[in-house]
């Protein structure tokens, strides 16, 4: 199981790292995708088959659907992909990457003080998820609810028609 | 046999069985489709036109693969696979009979959902890197339709969850002993229906290519090999979605005198010849019309499945 993981593991960084750098956003999404992916497989191995699963469907399966509906939407050509070259000189590498570096370096240094322990999780049941979920963590779960509502009250809000210009025309359609 | 060689038996048994089976529902709905419709079909190669699918493939086959100069091409040829692959995977959760089974996942349901979504990469992506007005607007389509019919094809289904206690595929096929769960969770039946066929895109909900408007939607630029593969991965879609149904609301193996097997087969073709009835029968709505009855009328029915559902359990347990 524990080559699984270091495989998974390493899929996850190259393609992330792959996001970083492709031009293309459509070809950055789809290793956004596979990213995604191989971190569904390294919680499966940790024995959460429930949590994998709910990553697939919810990261992998709908956000990132919508991700490439809107790319879709937006129609980005050749344009986006000469502004994206522009952006991606060297010289814009060095103060995102030194940031990254110190990150990565505190990385290893708490690994390096413990005891690896990959791989060693008990599988949680679904069961047992859901009784956490809605006893010690059900807080957490009503406050993710209420911010969840805002954000459907204001998507409302942004993609309601005026009734001023409904008026205008006797079928919804407007008029000017 | 050792394990493995069961287990490597049982997959390759799956796989053989479920290319030819859906290869040959092409000509059985072309077949049943005829009959429909008051004519023959193709009935010219070999018994009862049956070697129709294989001159196909022989056809097929023998076509240059060509990817068009202007398409995006790594995403033109990945696009077909993801299709076959996301729904082949699937199938590894399907419980056919007891012990015959490729993987006994304890979330086998989520996984099949979670595979389910995955599929809709592959119209969307053919439809993008096609680079073709028609195929992008079939492929925006396929995204919108999925995303849309996706999200109360896993509320329907947590009725069903509900009642068997479980996400496992076995554990709720053994629920159902006493009594099949299409009869308590009808509504749940009725929307994970109309959503099975929404996220295979078949008529009525074949916007995503439909011909009269699209030529033919995201798969205008395909052809060959490439173009078998939409086609296999959308009948390959409709044994699956119909092998779920029988598995979730029709009691899966489970009947009287013949072997489980052949229970779950008889099923599950009595399934797929309804979604070619269908096909045959029903027209195709406005895309608008698609959504607003998808979020205005299935989403509200299978929410209030689940507060039902929920709540007659909760009254019956106390």
């Amino acid at each position: 199981m524990e080559t699984v993981f270091y495989i998974s593991a390493a899929i996850a960084v190259l393609s992330t790292l792959m996001v970083v750098t492709r031009r293309n956003a459509v070809h950055a999404l789809l290793y956004l995708i596979v990213s995604l992916l191989a971190v569904a497989v390294i919680l499966f191995v940790l024995g959460g088959p429930m949590v994998a699963v709910l990553e697939v469907i919810v990261y992998a399966g709908a956000i990132m659907v919508l991700f490439v509906f809107v790319i879709i939407v937006l129609n980005i050509g050749h344009e986006a992909v000469r502004q994206e070259r522009q952006w991606l000189r060297p010289g814009n590498w060095i103060g995102p990457a030194l940031l990254t570096g110190v990150l990565a370096a505190e990385l290893v240094y708490i690994l390096a003080g413990r005891a690896a322990g990959v791989a060693s999780g008990e599988q949680v049941s679904p069961a047992a998820l859901g009784a956490s979920l809605f006893g010690p963590y059900v807080l957490g779960v009503e406050m993710a609810s209420l911010l969840l509502l805002a954000a459907l009250v204001g998507a409302y809000h942004l993609g309601r028609r005026t009734t001023t210009r409904q008026e205008q025309g006797s079928d919804g359609i407007d008029k000017r | 046999m050792s394990p493995t060689a069961v287990y490597l038996v049982t997959i390759f048994g799956l796989l053989i069985a479920v290319f030819t089976l859906s290869a040959g529902l092409i000509w059985y709905e072309r077949r049943l489709l005829a009959l429909f419709q008051d004519r023959y079909g193709p009935n010219r190669v070999g018994p009862f036109g049956l070697l129709q699918s294989v001159a196909d493939i022989v056809k097929i086959f023998f076509k240059e693969d060509w990817v068009p100069p202007f398409a995006d091409k790594p995403v033109f040829v990945i696009a077909p696979a993801v299709i076959i692959v996301a729904t082949l995977m699937s199938f590894g959760v399907v419980a056919f009979a007891p012990g015959v089974m490729v993987s006994d996942l304890n979330v086998g349901l989520l996984f099949f959902l979670a595979m389910s979504s995955m599929g809709a990469y592959g119209v969307a992506l053919a439809g993008w890197s096609s680079n073709n007005k028609y195929s992008l607007l079939g492929g925006l389509r396929a995204a919108a339709q999925v995303i849309s019919y996706e999200v109360f094809m896993g509320l329907s289904l947590m009725g069903v969850v509900m009642m068997a206690g479980s996400f496992n595929l076995v554990r709720i096929v053994q629920a159902q002993e006493r009594m099949w769960f299409f009869l308590p969770q009808l509504v749940g039946m009725a929307v994970f229906m109309v959503a099975g066929f929404a996220e295979t895109f078949r008529i009525p909900f074949d916007l995503p290519e439909a011909e009269n408007e699209l030529v033919a939607g995201f798969h205008t630029e395909y052809s060959g090999m490439k173009f078998a593969f939409f086609f296999l991965g959308e009948y390959i879609g409709i044994s699956l979605v119909s092998a779920m149904l029988v598995i979730l609301f029709f009691g899966g193996w489970l009947g009287p005198v013949l072997p489980p097997l052949a229970w779950f087969f008889i099923k599950t073709f009595i399934f797929i010849s309804f979604f070619i009835l269908v096909r045959g029968s029903l027209p195709r709505p406005r895309f608008d019309q698609l959504m607003a009855y998808g979020w205005k009328v299935m989403l509200p029915l299978s929410l209030a499945n689940l507060v039902v559902t929920a709540g007659i359990l909760l009254w019956r347990r106390s």
